[in-house]
């Protein structure tokens, strides 16, 4: 208990006195989960919107897929990115093991079926409302898409929200790829568990606190927009 | 299947024409070898008991359903979808602002960008938008949001216009200013199809009507002679408010 209490004071005077080693933890965690939702971002908002609008052979099939896709081991994930990048495998030319990249796609991977199928379910739901208005306008199949992504953005920010979720907390991908290198690839999850297994409680604890307080104030944010949004009635 | 577009027209006068259209839901035809023919220039008023199909009939001709059987035929130089433009009882507004919702119905149309705001503000003063052309267009009132709908649809400069019910749900002030409208659509040319339960917005706006019936159109008239004459049993016992289906 007086350890534990001991603890939470260095991981007090850590984030108070912005221990060099804490920031530049945080600032690689920030960079590696925001890069990667905004990326998972760009494909798995039109995606979709493709599976929700979209009228094509196995379509069915991609929607149980993507579904499915949300459950991805990150372990896994990890592995197979481990063995496209690594020296024999087939990108390995590209020399990104162990690098924030690597970290990056990592994560695109294990978050983009979140982002996706979220977006289904929204622009889904959203399309049968808007429909009959948008075809008998005339607007096509892709104008019908962009209206429904632009309209849909507050909700759509619940799934962003999901995938970066999963991103901050995400551990065993980054650590199979990354390889939780000191001032090169070391995250805050991956932080966590170097230094708890080490003993070390004070930074470990540090690190958690603030991811916690990092995951808190972004959900908090993107939920007053909504709210704002859905006040003004535009979500 | 329908056959849109049809090259050989029967009647200049006539600007669509229905024919033998029948479309099935659950086993059983809710458009029952529906024949109508809507003359051009005209406010023609279809009328019948709830469930007699004429949402469904105002639907395919907008393009929206395509019936099991049937051919539809537009007069001159109609392009369906283009020409058309369909308002609804619940208006449809996307979550914009009512000036964001015109500009976007602008540019599905094919408006140039640079016209896109003359021609906004153009249609927010035919509206009387202008006041809350910045407001949320999905937090307006009913008659206001059905008001957005009508310019809305008016943007594209319609040859046809089919409006399904749009002042069912309105108060009789919001109403007249939908009415305005119409007359308004009528006046510059379009051809106005309107689906009604109001006998006075039918007798007030309405050059022709059309009555249905489980299906079928039963009785083509003009205004003045059906409210005055009908000559179908289903049309005399719907003005006599004893028809049912």
């Amino acid at each position: 208990m007086l350890e534990i209490g001991t603890a939470f004071r260095a991981a007090f005077n850590l984030i108070v006195g912005f221990d060099p080693d804490l920031v530049e933890i945080i600032g690689l965690s920030l960079q590696v989960t925001l890069t990667a939702v905004f990326v998972a971002c760009l494909i798995g908002f039109p995606l979709g919107a493709v599976l929700a609008v979209g009228r094509f052979p196995m379509r069915g099939t991609l929607v149980v897929l993507v579904n499915a896709l949300m459950g991805l081991p990150p372990v896994v994930v990890g592995l197979g990115v481990y063995l496209m990048l690594s020296r024999a495998g087939p990108l390995g030319v590209l020399n990104l093991l162990y690098t924030p990249t690597a970290m990056v796609i990592a994560q695109v991977i294990l978050v983009t079926p979140i982002i996706a199928a979220l977006t289904r379910q929204v622009i889904e739901d959203m399309n049968l409302e808007y429909d009959e208005l948008l075809r008998s306008m005339g607007a096509g199949r892709l104008s019908q898409m962009l209206t429904l992504l632009w309209d849909a953005r507050y909700a759509l920010m619940t799934a962003a929200l999901a995938g970066l979720g999963r991103a901050l907390a995400e551990v065993g991908a980054v650590m199979i790829v990354g390889g939780n290198i000191n001032h090169v690839t070391r995250v805050m999850t991956t932080a966590i568990a170097l230094e708890t297994s080490k003993g070390e409680l004070a930074l470990a604890l540090g690190l958690g606190i603030i991811l916690m307080a990092l995951s808190i104030a972004l959900n908090a944010t993107l939920m007053g927009f909504r709210r704002t949004a859905e006040r003004l009635a535009y979500a | 299947m329908l056959e849109l577009v049809k090259a050989v027209q029967p009647d200049e006068a006539t600007l669509l024409t229905l024919d033998e259209v029948t479309l099935t839901r659950g086993g059983a035809a809710v458009l029952d070898a529906l024949s109508l023919d809507i003359r051009a220039g005209a406010i023609t008023a279809v009328m019948g008991a709830n469930g007699a199909g004429k949402s469904l009939a105002l639907r395919v001709i907008a393009g929206l359903i395509e019936p099991d059987a049937g051919e539809m035929s537009y007069a001159g130089e109609m392009r369906a979808p283009l020409d058309v433009s369909i308002v609804f009882q619940r208006p449809v507004l996307l979550r914009r602002s009512v000036r964001g919702n015109l500009r976007h119905a602008l540019k599905v149309y094919g408006v140039p960008r640079r016209q896109r705001t003359r021609r906004v503000a153009e249609l927010l003063e035919l509206g009387r938008l202008g006041l809350i052309a910045d407001n949320p267009a999905r937090a307006l009132s009913g008659g206001e949001q059905q008001r957005v709908a009508m310019v809305r649809a008016l943007a594209a400069r319609p040859k046809l216009l089919l409006l399904d019910e749009p002042t069912a749900s309105l108060d009789p002030q919001a109403t007249q200013a939908i009415e305005r409208l119409v007359r308004k659509a009528a006046d510059d040319g379009a051809t106005v199809v309107i689906v009604t339960h109001d006998r006075g917005q039918a007798k007030r706006l309405a050059d022709d009507i059309r009555f249905m019936h489980r299906g079928k159109m039963v009785e083509k008239a003009s205004a003045k002679r059906f409210f005055e004459n009908p000559t179908s049993a289903a049309a005399s016992a719907y003005l006599a408010g004893e028809l049912f289906l």
